[in-house]
């Protein structure tokens, strides 16, 4: 069985940090993840960049609507993610907006990807 | 991290919003951060005990009212407190809709005054950016004297003249229509790239309070774009910032001296910056509102997406301070947009762009480096040396006098071949 862990903080806060104290935890984690790996329990790992620079896509309507800002709706549950490689904020709206019509209802939250480790390579 | 540090970086998250919200309860600036320091002395003695509250930002303000009302009783200053404040005086600490409420509808409009408030007319540049790092950002004086690198004492003087002056304009704590409200967050971006500016300046000792005065900037210019996430103008100026500031770790070498863009190795830039600045750059241009901040930061971006110096795309960037020129027309636009255009199309167009500039910018240090260094390009080497010595004349620091001593060095080198033949 594979798990997904969702990482929540307040981002006031993380975005409080130093430096020095984003490094040290960033450091402590990637202990972590290194034995995760080597024990072959480890699949990709990503930190988000914050809410700031997110984009939501809501695609309940025709055409979707495209907002600035971070999804923030409580009456929908996080369901899944995908991590797709694009060169501009366009083309993953376009990526967005594809899987839309195969799947049209809720909203996709568009977030740059800051920190990326493909797990079953860390060990 | 240890439970002191985490403590700290919750207070310093929420000290915007809980100070600005005391500050339109109380109506007056120090009540409001007496009020906030006792409120941060009983989470530091409550909290390790009983946990976090759930909202922080709630509990200080809370208790911060409590305690305030109760200093401004037996200080005998109290003047009548509006306590049909119906949105502060229903806080408690069991947070119900209540809080949510004043979340959504009061809290910008409070720390956007919290943060205008720096940005009177009448304050000196330095000292609008000593009085948002202290009010706002919650640095102690002693951290803001450190990084202006002036003493204790004088910046606590400068801080409390600045606080004078503002409590004596009149402020409007009723809550601003749109135009007033545009024209605030205007004065607030320029204030915020004021505090990141004095932290990026070349002209200043490098020390660890300047990065963190950079660093400051970052964190209000997030804050300002919480406010108003669908502002394009706030994205370009987060983006601005955050793609200057990637560069940082490559700007000095290992003398701490200077390295020009060209010549910084990429290597050093610090990727997520980037990335995330790329990211707020692409969302504001979807809005087709460009502004000054959003072509700017379109003109960095292109200098972080360009994998070597060689590989920059020049023209663009000509193009660029073209449309900038347009927007805020400045000579000192048009000195950049010849620095790109000597790239372009060669250093004799980039001289003959800026003869008009010799009248404007004729006691400006960059337009003589510029211009010596579009000679040298082009050959002219006595009339490059005589530019270089007026830049060295009107260097403000060792560093900048220090980078034009190099390009000379640079001149003469390449010289001698030409004096040995001529021998």
């Amino acid at each position: 069985m594979q798990y997904a862990i969702l990482c929540y903080h307040d981002e006031k806060v993380v975005c409080a940090w130093s430096r020095e104290e984003d490094e040290a935890v960033m450091e402590k984690l990637a202990a972590i993840n290194q034995r995760l790996a080597r024990e072959g329990k480890l699949g990709p790992v990503a930190r988000l960049l914050p809410t700031t620079a997110a984009t939501t896509l809501r695609k309940d309507r025709d055409p979707p609507l495209v907002l600035d800002g971070p999804f923030a709706e409580t009456k929908e549950q996080l369901l899944g993610f995908y991590i797709v490689e694009a060169a501009s904020l366009e083309d993953v709206l376009a990526i967005a907006r594809e899987l839309g019509q195969a799947n049209p209802g809720g909203a996709y939250e568009i977030r740059p990807v800051g920190y990326f480790v493909d797990g079953s390579q860390a060990g | 991290m240890t439970d002191r540090s985490w403590m700290s970086s919750v207070l310093t998250a929420a000290r915007p919003k809980a100070v600005a919200a005391l500050l339109r309860y109380f109506r007056d600036l120090d009540l409001a951060e007496e009020a906030f320091q006792e409120a941060c002395l009983k989470a530091l003695a409550t909290w390790p005990r009983n946990g976090p509250p759930r909202d922080p930002a709630a509990w200080l303000i809370m208790v911060a009212r409590n305690s305030g009302i109760d200093h401004a009783r037996r200080s005998r200053r109290h003047t009548p407190l509006p306590d049909d404040d119906v949105s502060i005086s229903d806080l408690s600490d069991q947070e119900g809709p209540t809080v949510e409420r004043i979340d959504a509808a009061d809290y910008r409009d409070d720390i956007l005054r919290l943060m205008f408030i720096c940005c009177h007319d009448e304050l000196p540049a330095t000292q609008q950016i000593a009085l948002a790092l202290r009010i706002v950002s919650g640095l102690s004086v002693a951290q803001i004297a450190r990084a202006f690198l002036v003493s204790d004492a004088a910046m606590e003087q400068r801080i409390t003249r600045a606080k004078a002056r503002v409590a004596k304009a009149a402020q409007s704590f009723e809550t601003p229509g749109p135009a007033e409200r545009a024209r605030r967050q205007a004065a607030v971006a320029a204030m915020i790239y004021l505090v990141f500016n004095e932290g990026y300046s070349a002209a200043s000792v490098e020390t660890a309070e300047k990065g963190a005065l950079a660093d400051e900037a970052i964190r209000l210019a997030r804050l300002l774009l919480q406010l108003f996430p669908a502002e394009p103008e706030v994205m370009g100026l987060l983006a601005l910032l955050l793609l200057q500031h990637a560069r940082a770790p490559a700007r000095l070498d290992a003398n701490g001296d200077a390295v020009l863009l060209d010549r910084q190795d990429r290597k050093l830039w610090r990727r997520p910056l980037i990335d995330e600045g790329l990211a707020l750059v692409d969302k504001a241009m979807r809005h087709n509102r460009p502004g000054p901040y959003q072509v700017q930061a379109a003109i960095a971006a292109l200098h972080s997406r360009a994998p070597t110096a060689d590989e920059t795309d020049w023209p663009q960037i000509e193009l660029l301070y073209g449309a900038l020129e347009r927007l805020a027309p400045s000579p000192v636009i048009t000195l950049n947009r010849a620095v790109a255009v000597a790239k372009t199309k060669g250093p004799g167009a980039a001289l003959a762009m800026i003869e008009a500039l010799s009248g404007p910018l004729a006691n400006y240090f960059y337009f003589h480096g510029a211009r010596g260094s579009f000679l040298a390009e082009a050959g002219r080497n006595a009339e490059a040396r005589e530019a270089f010595g007026r830049a060295i004349a009107l260097a403000r620091s060792p560093a900048e006098a220090a980078h034009i001593r190099r390009e000379l060095d640079r001149l003469s080198e390449a010289g001698r071949p030409a004096a040995a033949i001529r021998e």
